[in-house]
């Protein structure tokens, strides 16, 4: 057993909150994809990443198939609820104000929730991590492995959408729905296709954040309204619509909250975060990274 | 006040006087004044919700937090600084419209999406208070042995008394809110509703209008807090959840949000179903949940209560 000493505890809080911050910035990406496309924030992009972990558990301790295949299948019936979503309650209601989106996605949520509940009932629930369940030591700290999985997949994640948005026509297309719908339409892109991919996007990253967190925070039913509301700051503290921004933020939130728990109080972490998303709110509701400018432009 | 709301009234009075006195008299929903209390406290806070979200335009997402600081006020000041209760009540009223004050100034200046966030987070933040704050609020396990209320030394400790006070205020609160919509602030609030940057063109002072609401919202939720706390009689965090929040949003919205009627309607129906005809579903009634909000969401903007007219139609016509 090793010592425990200051530089290994804060070491550990700090890998611990880049972690957790890292499910924060995949959850605030998430919000930011389907924000860009369509100005809706979507409050079940929560009920993603918990359906995400559930699934993964039925696929891996129910169904007992391979970790990979796993773990594609999993991604894929998230990204399928993602769809279904799309086309079944927010493409029917064009032109909708937004407190009956806001309430529409709600529903939405709730319902997920439900569902969830109905399946899998209240107990939380968890698989073996990835790669066995013996930690590292680092300089006094003891990191788990599915940690560094957790950092693995959200600099996948970070390549993969920035080649889509930089390389692709489906992701240049996207930011040009996101700079001008009209514009965009005008030069012949499909609005319509793009919010559905926008969903399926946003549901796929919120599937891969549960399928790799819950090893580390197991994962029931109710666990989606504060992960929406904790990426909800990290997007906000990013600058809304802002991709890089959410990353940062995300993770910042991450390590603030783990830090306040380990040094402060664990009770209040929860609080740390949402009081640092009110204070962002009242005091410069543009974010840290965003535009002052163009959060004037947006309808919020 | 218009005739349909004075004929709707006495068809609500009516109602109100005639319920009690079947419930009593029949067994298998005898029962049920104790769930009318409830109904009443909902109504309460929901009245104050529908002024906002559907007069006003402006979403909470953090109603629970203010019903929850009047219960904890009110229960707070009677068990532990012996005060009498009636006069904790009007300090939950004070203390909740000061905190609704402080959170709604620079809340109501977001819009939309950000000021649902905003409402949501502080009704998180007050509910980990009353989680954590051991010392005051006894923490996740609540405290108990909350006086009842009295009235010149007469106790109001059985369910029909209790029935006739809660109801009684929610009349007066009702009245009181109508002749708030039909008055200067009222029509101030429905030109915000359609557009904010109109009303502000033509003069009205719209960020003040709608911390007015917020306020009065706020001390709606606050007094229906303490008359629940001293029927319960036990307080607990879990009772004022985010979760409540949404149901209590759920109801102004399933009811109809433009029209407080509505909101009656809707608390009466989800209030019922959540105590009492849901018991069929046990766990499950939040996937029910979510499916009737989601259909009247669709289906049915305007919210149930705008069957009313349509139904009234049919019946002249047949």
């Amino acid at each position: 057993m090793t010592k425990i000493t200051l530089t290994g505890q804060l070491i550990q809080y700090l890998f611990t909150g880049v972690t957790v911050g890292s499910i924060y910035a995949m959850v605030a990406v998430g919000f930011n994809i389907i924000y860009n496309v369509t100005d809706i924030i979507n409050f079940a992009q929560g009920e993603f990443v918990m359906l995400g972990g559930l699934i993964m558990v039925f696929f891996t301790v129910t169904a007992k198939l391979p970790l990979p295949l796993a773990f594609v299948l999993t991604v894929a019936a998230v990204t399928g609820v993602g769809v279904l979503m799309e086309r079944f309650t927010i493409n029917p209601l064009k032109n909708a104000s937004v407190l009956t989106m806001i309430i529409v996605t709600i529903a939405v949520s709730i319902l997920f929730k439900g569902i969830a509940m109905f399946v899998w009932g209240k107990d939380p629930y968890i698989f073996p991590p990835f790669s066995g369940s013996k930690p590292l030591f680092f300089y006094g700290a003891a990191i788990q492995t599915q940690a560094l999985w957790v950092l693995f997949m959200t600099a996948v994640m970070v390549v993969l959408m920035t080649i889509f948005y930089k390389k692709t026509r489906y992701g240049k297309a996207m930011l040009a729905c996101a700079d001008n719908p009209e514009a965009a339409r005008l030069v012949g892109i499909k609005v319509n296709i793009m919010i559905l991919i926008s969903f399926a996007l946003s549901a796929a990253i919120g599937a891969v954040a549960g399928a790799v967190i819950t090893p580390i925070s197991l994962m029931e039913y109710d666990r989606g309204a504060l992960l929406a509301l904790k990426g909800f700051g990290a997007a906000v503290l990013g600058g809304l619509g802002s991709f890089y921004g959410a990353v940062v933020a995300g993770i910042f939130l991450g390590i603030i909250e783990s830090m306040c728990a380990g040094l402060v109080s664990s009770g209040y972490k929860d609080a740390v975060a949402l009081i640092l998303l009110l204070l962002v709110l009242y005091v410069r509701p543009s974010g840290l990274f965003g535009n002052v400018e163009a959060s004037k432009i947006k309808e919020f | 006040m218009r005739s349909s709301n004075r004929k709707a009234l006495l068809g609500l009075t009516l109602f109100l006087i005639l319920f009690p006195v079947v419930a009593m008299n029949v067994t298998a929903i005898g029962h049920y004044l104790d769930i009318m209390i409830f109904v009443g406290i909902y109504c309460l806070i929901n009245m104050g919700l529908s002024l906002l979200m559907g007069y006003a335009g402006q979403i909470s997402l953090g109603h629970a937090a203010f019903f929850g600081l009047g219960a904890y006020t009110s229960g707070i000041l009677c068990t532990k600084f012996s005060m009498s209760p009636w006069l904790a009540m009007v300090a939950g009223v004070g203390i909740t419209g000061l905190v609704a004050y402080i959170v709604g100034v620079p809340s109501l200046k977001l819009k939309g999406h950000y000021l649902a966030m905003a409402t949501l987070g502080f009704g998180v933040i007050v509910q980990i208070f009353f989680n954590e704050e051991v010392s005051l609020t006894g923490g996740p396990s609540g405290f108990s042995d909350i006086p009842g209320l009295s009235i010149l030394g007469f106790s109001l400790d059985n369910d029909l008394c209790y029935y006739i006070l809660v109801w009684f205020l929610v009349l007066l609160t009702l009245i009181f809110s109508l002749n708030v919509i039909h008055s200067r602030i009222g029509r101030a609030l429905r030109s915000l509703h359609d557009s904010e940057v109109a009303a502000d063109a033509m003069g009205v002072e719209t960020s003040r209008y709608k911390i007015i609401i917020f306020v009065l919202s706020g001390v709606y939720a606050s007094i229906a807090g303490s008359l629940y706390t001293h029927y319960v009689g036990f307080l607990s965090p879990s009772s004022f959840d985010f979760f409540l929040s949404i149901k209590l949003v759920m109801m102004v919205v399933v009811g109809g949000m433009h029209n407080i009627w509505g909101a009656l309607l809707g608390t009466w129906l989800l209030t019922f179903l959540g105590y009492e005809w849901l018991h069929v579903f046990r766990d499950f009634d939040i996937l029910v949940y979510g499916a009737i909000l989601l259909g009247v969401v669709m289906f049915l903007p305007d919210g149930l209560v705008a069957l009313v007219p349509r139904m009234s139609r049919v019946w002249k016509r047949g």
